[in-house]
């Protein structure tokens, strides 16, 4: 059992180093293909059977080379863990089907480095230290750094995520280095209830926390993200957004949980963060233009209703941003792969030049429709049920405040799905669009861009109808995370 | 007080760097970052015990701390690789593009 819980890190990380021993001429490759989506399907049923140990109580754990405790690099398959992995390994498979359809795999380094990525991805779900947390996210940033740059705005694109990420890996590492000073430990489950017994460790168990803000791009850390992925290819866009914030916001569900015991004192700020991100959020995605930039302001936006679940501090708030967290992944990467459809076919997603697409492309209209209102939350979609489970946990700890927030921001989300239909599935082309000349689309869309589309879609509806499976799951990883399964 | 003191000049210097224009001032920025908060986790380790961190030599004065020193090198191989990245950029960028601000005002 225990070397099954190094499968996720070990085995993507050696397909990488095969595939790039290779020599291969840029193009389609069809063993590149099979590796980048075999290999996350074995890391899913890997991660499946984790799961479904450690709800049964058997947690499993690993550590490298036998050395005790809080030297060696140990891994445990706990529920959040294992829900994480499961997630973004899916989310990968799924962005490297997108990626065939919109020729972005012709690119020899592409399979290589998203692999190198989804194996830091799980590294720093599973890890149970501070540090090996810190190295893990710097093995999925350096793919994503280079992925950036081969993007469609050249080198010049990735320049901010570059440095702000950097910066904030810089803090990252402070604020471990402080923790190490302060408890003489980086291992989690010795940080337990460390911030409540001495302040001193509070104040650097806060520098690795705002380190992760940057990460998850929490209001005002954001301002990063939404330009960084306008910058890249479309089925690299629907990458990361399964993986590079998700990791963000768990590592820092992880750390505040563990570390702060959801200390009362401080949660206001996180709410206060959390209720700032969404609201801001969905007010920058109201105003934009296109369809990658609507999809990508709003991301900061459910990035706010995550951090509310964490900011609750109850069992039921973290349960319901597990919840909320896989449905919303599923759902934007639906969202973002019918985006990389429309870019495919039409050569923009610029509002103003698209229409009609409804009448042209109903199944392409079919899956965006499910899935937006997956992203609103309008029964029987996945949405719903995680905005339930959100607003019932604000209840239940009486912040009034914040559940009105979260019902007014999902009618400006509504606004904005709204705006997304009448501009691209809706009405006709508008005439001058088709002068204007410089738009080069195929005129189809690829059949492996549509069906990851439709088949996420599904999966937001059938999250919905048949949630019972994934709010057990969240709620176990919940209450791992309150008492503390980590050994 | 002394690595005090070097790591606040080092990260004030680095920040007052990655704030200005210019990729290559950013990189070097970083560097200076890097080193400052390196020196900070190795601080945090102790910088009074300074004896061999070996199995079978214990009982020669007070031990080093060997976490932090494993940590600083973990962090420095991650800190080189995103150096050589963030110049690799720097250069492409400049072969692309002639109007690059990485000369930038003064």
């Amino acid at each position: 059992m225990s070397a099954l819980v190094l499968v996720p890190v070990v085995v993507p990380l050696v397909a990488a180093a095969l595939l790039l021993l290779r020599r291969r001429r840029p193009g389609a490759d069809a063993l590149d293909r099979a590796a980048g989506v075999g290999v996350p399907l074995l890391v899913v049923v890997a991660a499946a059977v984790l799961l479904a140990a450690t709800l049964e109580g058997r947690t499993a754990g690993a550590a490298a080379g036998g050395w005790p405790d809080g030297v060696a690099i140990a891994l445990v398959a706990d529920a959040t863990a294992c829900l994480g992995v499961l997630l973004t390994s899916a989310l990968t498979a799924a962005s490297l089907v997108v990626a065939a359809g919109t020729r972005e795999d012709h690119e020899p380094l592409l399979v290589p480095l998203v692999l190198v990525m989804s194996a830091g991805v799980s590294g720093a779900l599973l890890t149970t230290d501070l540090f090996n947390l810190f190295v893990f996210v710097e093995v999925m940033l350096v793919p994503s750094y280079v992925l950036v740059a081969l993007g469609r705005r050249g080198p010049a694109g990735g320049r901010l995520y570059v440095t702000v990420n950097l910066l904030a890996s810089t803090v990252f590492l402070a604020g471990v280095g402080l923790v190490y000073g302060t408890t003489g430990t980086v291992s989690l489950a010795e940080l337990r209830g460390a911030a409540a017994a001495d302040p001193a460790a509070a104040v650097a168990v806060g520098v690795v926390l705002v380190a992760l803000a940057v990460k998850s791009a929490a209001v005002p850390l954001h301002s990063w993200l939404p330009g960084s992925y306008g910058a890249v290819g479309p089925a690299v866009a629907v990458l990361f957004s399964g993986l590079l914030t998700k990791v963000g916001v768990l590592a820092l569900l992880r750390v505040w949980a563990v570390v702060f015991e959801g200390d009362a004192r401080v949660a206001w700020a996180l709410l206060a963060v959390a209720v700032l991100t969404m609201v801001v959020g969905v007010l920058s995605a109201v105003g934009e233009g296109s369809v990658r930039a609507v999809l990508t302001n709003h991301m900061v936006s459910q990035i706010g209703y995550l951090l509310v679940g964490v900011g609750l501090a109850t069992a039921a708030g973290y349960a319901a941003a597990l919840f909320f967290l896989v449905q919303y992944a599923v759902v934007k990467a639906a969202l973002l792969a019918v985006s990389a459809a429309v870019e495919v076919r039409e050569g923009t997603d610029a509002l103003g030049r698209l229409g009609g697409l409804g009448r042209a492309e109903p199944l392409l209209a079919v899956a965006f429709a499910v899935a937006a209102l997956g992203l609103v939350g309008v029964p029987p979609t996945s949405g719903f049920v995680a905005k339930l489970q959100l607003a019932t946990a604000a209840a239940d700890s009486g912040s009034w405040w914040v559940l009105a927030a979260v019902v007014a921001v999902s009618l400006v989300t509504l606004v904005s799905m709204l705006k997304l239909w009448n501009g691209v599935f809706a009405g006709s082309r508008p005439e001058a669009a088709g002068a204007g000349g410089a738009v080069t689309g195929t005129g189809r869309v690829p059949r492996a861009v549509l069906v990851p589309a439709l088949a996420l879609a599904v999966c937001a509806l059938v999250l919905g109808v048949w949630a019972e499976p994934l709010l057990v799951a969240s709620e176990a990883a919940a209450a791992q995370l309150v008492a503390g399964s980590r050994s | 007080m002394t690595t005090a003191v070097v790591v606040a000049l080092l990260v004030a210097t680095g920040t007052w760097l990655v704030l200005r224009r210019g990729l290559l001032r950013v990189v070097v920025g970083f560097v200076l970052l890097g080193h400052g908060v390196n020196l900070l986790v190795l601080t945090a380790g102790g910088t009074d015990r300074r004896g061999f961190a070996l199995p079978g030599q214990q009982g020669q004065g007070p031990v080093a701390d060997p976490l932090p020193q494993a940590f600083v090198l973990t962090a420095v191989v991650i800190a080189f690789a995103v150096t050589v990245h963030l110049l690799g950029l720097l250069r492409q960028g400049q072969a692309l593009d002639e109007d690059d601000d990485a000369e930038g005002p003064a």
